[in-house]
């Protein structure tokens, strides 16, 4: 700790801090451009200066930049100095000479950084009476506008794009006052994290090109926390609704999560819930033969009252993006022993390994915010940038911590950014990848390997058996993967906070076990290891820690006698088995029941449908591949018969007789059966306030103060205002009435302060910036670590890989747009996913005679397609690659042995 | 008594005063030109719609009776996809005039709006639209603001350079 003094007023911060973010820290305001609390200081804009004095003595003091200046013990500053006010004040004002006159159709207005340091500074007419400097725009894609006239040359987002997250097509141009952001050409930018340009630039060069769709001021967006749905790192995100639809989604700062940023899948991919696809009334399929028809709430329920007699024979299919609530609704519904994940018999047993390795073993699972903090990394069969594609983000990052001890050494402060980066000359800290094919982390890796599953599982348990010093488990796989192997131990070995990293990624069993070996070898040794699973949706492991059974478990269940109902939720069979085999599984009962947000090859076969809200339109807790209970607050109300599933769910409880239908009110009374029926889930009440929660007897409101059209929204129908709805579900209000001041962490709903309009207000959230948030940060780890004198792992070493003469190993390539089902349903994400195509790699394409784009015969037991070929870099002989989620139904439970042959004359 | 007479006598010489009393509506009084009455939506001076959606009226207005959604035209303009007033609401306060950062939005000198319904008080774009200029028949926004649309493209606009030569050496 030190004490500095700032206009003579004794304060004390942390050591090793920068003025500026411990000025900001306090509470105070000082303007700023190109300091970012992740991308730390460069000090190019000179707009953070504050005066400077050398002790009580010196008046006259001089005028520095805050972001350079190290917080040391003694330091005497003034923020408020006139000097330096109207030195702030000048240097705004040289930046504003050539900002075009475009605020009213910009969509950064209201919530631009550049308008509220502006202000802040006082510049308010333009004196510069010269003519504006021009440039011309590049077409950057369908996810960020480009609008480069209103740059300010910050130098954030090439910071961002190529330092923080690895982009390489984005860059700085030309020179002096000429400087240009942007690629050598017009094209779509290739980084994954590229839409968080749009909260990175401090003005509106770069914006949400989806949001100009529909494009609504910040102030008029009703706003909520929810928890991204599109993989299973459970990002924090706040979603944005105006007249009924939904807009936009920005990143909620969770510490322990997902921090500043998130990936363009989870912030693009809300389509979805505006999409044409969505079901917006219960239909009805009268006998097997007919048609749908749309039918209301009251009939649809009553239509149901001849069915779920008591004494009905039903079975309730889970689902892997459907909420704990929701999924515990149906279990209640259908009874537990009736209940199955909708999850394939070959996942669940991975993700039941995944829960086993977690609640079994001595190293905890890692947060995102611990995968930053790990100073070696070995990932285990994972393409991260495409699974789970935030972690990447983190992986880069953690990637820097072995090589920040050369700028510790020589004694430059981490936030100094080029400093820093002069100092490590590019060198990376040790990160191993183990994949079938080429990934994007390769460029950064210290050590990389392409070997089929059972080999990489085989390299897992090599690993710890050399950490563990010839104890136990493989021989080591030989040639290139030994050398990687003990490359790879002896980095986790040196580290401090090793990791590591695998998942559900390439289907197999055997590397998830084998990172959990390594994982428990770098405790015995007494390392603070950490251990992060993979798992592919959201709610993938909530749904894990629920029920073991799986989908082979209700088909065989169904053909064992005879059944009358299947009630499904939020889930497509048709992704998950085979075709001929959900059918034949539908075909057992009297009645399918399918309760989803959009319309799918399962809703399609439903005889009763019953519209789902999305995550947007509902409240739900969501577990993690951290195993952190988040809950997700609704949006808005959804339009007509549209509900909660576990809503269906507790008035088809209701009809059927259970007491739970008229003992669950609102979803606090969901939650707490849930936590009193699993003590797994004891604590998910706790992620979040209740419904009953107020603030000085005040909600949290969902629309800001500024919120317009209350009198004209609804006018064009009926002059009289409706009286908002009340949310009995939660703490907060549809409207702009309630408590103004910061609300509990895990109920921010926006980030606003007075005079901080832009996302920058955040600082204010923190309590310290970049720290955690004010009262903690949201969310409840349900998992509980093991310690070492739990049982060894028992399993086997699978044998080597050997690759077969006439038959190739399918394994899944995923994609971070189109692998996960719901954003593909978003425009924007379904142009950017592939087709579906058959991955091959360089050696087996010569061997087969083929190139790229010929079209090839692919066969598996019983199924057989035409594809076109893909060259997938890095894939061994003997391996072949097919899209995940972007095959049609069938193609599912890889990896599984399929021929291939040269389609002729085709 | 006396005071009774004074009274009758102070009425009568009121008689062979001017008049204040206007006889609407057989005569009109003239109003100001900056009289806060009906809202109407000008328009730039080569015809297109001023307004550009920017959302600053509505934000402005104290009783929240403006409502709008922006969109973009194929020309990149900017426009109200509606744009909708209820004026049984609107208190003519012209803080939205005030507001609006391209003229569009004006109060008129005109305040017969009476109906005996007040849905028919909610005015729509179409109601609001006028065709021409309004009170400041120069001010056309697309020509200052730096936002290439067809027929002004970048560094056409009022006070600006030619777009820069990202690729040129030269100082």
């Amino acid at each position: 700790m030190a004490t500095i003094f700032i206009d003579n007023a004794p304060y004390t911060v942390k050591d090793g801090q920068n003025l500026l973010h411990a000025c900001l820290s306090l509470g105070f305001n000082i303007p700023y451009f190109c300091w970012h609390p992740a991308l730390h200081s460069v000090g190019a804009c000179r707009q953070c200066a504050v005066k400077q004095f050398r002790d009580e003595q010196d008046t006259r003091g001089k005028i520095v930049m805050s972001c350079m200046t190290p917080a040391a013990e003694g330091t005497r500053i003034s923020i408020d100095d006139p000097d330096v006010k109207r030195f702030r004040r000048s240097v705004i004002e040289w930046l504003m000479t050539n900002h075009p006159h475009d605020c009213p159709v910009c969509d950064e207005g209201g919530e631009c950084h550049l308008q509220d340091m502006t202000v802040m500074t006082g510049h308010d007419y333009r004196r510069f009476r010269f003519r504006k400097r021009t440039y011309r725009n590049q077409h950057l894609g369908p996810l960020v506008n480009h609008e480069m006239n209103r740059c300010i040359q910050c130098y954030r987002c090439v910071r961002f794009y190529r330092d923080y997250a690895g982009g390489r097509d984005l860059d700085v141009f030309a020179s002096h006052n000429h400087v240009f952001f942007g690629r050598h050409a017009d094209g779509v930018l290739d980084n994954e994290f590229s839409g968080n340009l749009v909260e990175v630039c401090p003005t509106g060069v770069f914006t949400d090109k989806t949001f100009k769709e529909h494009s609504t001021r910040k102030w008029d967006l009703q706003t909520a926390p929810t928890v991204c749905v599109h993989c299973g790192l459970g990002c924090n995100t706040i979603a944005g609704e105006r007249y009924g639809s939904l807009r936009r989604i920005l990143n909620r700062y969770n510490h322990e999560v997902n921090g500043y940023f998130i990936c363009d899948r989870g912030r693009f991919g809300y389509g979805f819930v505006n999409s044409g696809e969505r079901i917006r009334t219960p239909m009805v399929r009268r006998s097997k033969a007919g048609k749908m028809e749309p039918i209301s709430k009251e009939d649809v329920l009553k239509h149901l009252e001849g069915m779920l007699y008591f004494g009905a024979r039903v079975i309730g299919i889970g689902s892997p993006r459907a909420s704990l609530e929701s999924n515990f609704s149906l279990m209640t519904l259908v009874g537990r022993e009736h209940f199955f994940a909708g999850i394939p018999e070959q996942e669940q047993g991975l993700i039941g390994r995944i829960v086993d390795m977690l609640s079994e073993g001595p190293a905890p699972a890692a947060s995102l915010k611990d995968a930053e903090e790990a100073d070696a990394v070995l990932v285990l069969g994972e393409d991260i940038a495409n699974s789970a594609p935030r972690l990447s983000l983190s992986l880069r990052q953690a990637a820097l911590n072995k090589p920040m001890e050369i700028a510790r050494k020589m004694r430059i402060p981490e936030w100094s950014d080029a400093a820093v980066r002069t100092a490590l000359q590019g060198q990376r800290g040790p990160l191993f990848l183990a994949t079938t094919a080429v990934t994007k982390l390769e460029e950064i890796a210290s050590g990389v390997v392409h070997a089929a599953p059972d080999d990489i599982a085989r390299m897992g348990f090599g690993v710890a058996r050399e950490i563990e010093g010839g104890a136990r488990g493989a021989a080591l796989p030989a040639g290139e993967m030994s050398s990687f192997a003990r490359a790879a131990a002896d980095a986790l070995k040196n580290a401090e906070r090793p990791l590591v990293v695998a998942g559900t990624g390439c289907g197999s069993e055997a590397v998830i076990r084998a990172a959990a070996q390594a994982a428990r070898a770098l405790c015995s040794a007494g390392k603070e290891a950490r251990l992060l699973y993979i798992v592919p949706e959201c709610n993938t492991l909530g749904l894990g820690l629920m029920t073991r059974k799986h989908l082979g478990d209700a088909f065989r269940a169904a053909g064992a006698g005879p059944a009358d109902i299947v009630i499904i939720l939020e889930n497509d069979l048709f992704r998950r088995a085979d075709e001929t085999q959900v059918k034949e599984f539908f075909r057992g009962f009297r009645q399918v029941i399918v309760v989803d947000q959009v319309r799918t090859g399962t809703t399609r076969v439903a005889d009763v449908l019953l519209p789902a809200c999305t995550f947007a339109e509902s409240q739900g807790t969501y577990v993690s591949s951290e195993g952190r209970a988040q809950r997700s607050f609704k949006v808005y109300l959804p339009e007509g018969d549209i509900r909660e599933s576990w809503r269906w769910m507790a008035d088809m409880a209701e009809i059927a007789g259970r007491p739970e239908g008229k003992a669950w009110r609102n979803i606090d009374h969901v939650v707490k059966a849930l936590a009193e029926a699993m003590p797994v889930f004891e604590g998910i009440g706790h992620a979040a306030p209740q419904a009953g929660f107020r603030v000085n007897g005040l909600r949290i409101p969902r629309q800001s103060h500024r919120a317009s059209g209350r009198t004209a929204v609804s006018a064009d129908m009926d002059v009289h205002e409706p009286k908002p709805p009340v949310d009995s579900d939660s703490a907060f209000s549809f409207s702009m009435e309630g408590y103004e001041g910061m609300p509990p962490p895990a109920l921010i709903q926006r980030y606003w302060s007075p005079g901080w309009n832009s996302v920058q207000a955040l600082n204010k959230f923190q309590e310290e910036v970049a720290g955690p948030l004010r009262g903690g940060d949201p969310g409840v780890r349900l998992l509980a670590q093991g310690s070492l004198e739990s049982p060894a792992y028992s399993g086997e070493i699978p044998p080597p890989f050997a690759a077969r003469e006439d038959s190739w190993l399918l394994v899944p390539l995923y994609h971070i747009f189109g692998s996960d089902e719901l954003s593909t349903f978003s425009p924007v994400i379904a142009g950017l996913a592939p087709g579906p195509y058959i991955g091959i790699g360089e050696a087996d394409m010569k061997r087969l005679g083929i190139s790229e784009g010929d079209a090839v015969v692919v066969t598996l037991p019983g199924l057989s397609r035409v594809l076109p070929v893909k060259k997938i870099a890095g894939l061994p002989q003997g391996i072949a690659g097919m899209p995940a989620g972007l095959m049609p139904a069938g193609w599912i439970g890889l990896p599984a042995w399929a021929e291939m042959v040269k389609k002729n004359g085709g | 008594m006396i005071s009774i007479i004074r009274t009758i006598w102070k009425v009568f010489l009121h008689q062979f005063r001017k008049r204040v009393t206007i006889q609407y509506p057989e005569e009109r009084a003239s109003l100001a030109p900056r009289w806060r009455g009906r809202i109407i939506l000008s328009r730039d001076p080569d015809g297109g719609e001023r307004c550009v959606a920017c959302y600053l009226c509505a934000a402005a207005c104290p009783v929240d009776c403006i409502s709008l959604q922006a969109t973009e035209d194929e020309n990149g303009r900017r426009y109200p996809e509606f744009f909708r007033i209820n004026f049984s609401r609107c208190i003519f306060c012209g803080f939205c005039e005030e507001a609006c950062p391209t003229y569009a939005i004006q109060l008129t000198p005109d305040f017969e709006m009476a109906e005996y319904n007040r849905r028919n008080l909610v005015y729509e774009k179409e109601d609001l639209l006028i065709s021409g200029p309004g009170k400041y028949p120069e001010y056309n926004f697309y020509r200052i603001a730096g936002l290439a649309i067809s027929g002004k493209d970048k560094g056409e606009a009022e006070n600006e350079s030619a777009p820069v030569d990202v690729k040129g050496l030269m100082p």
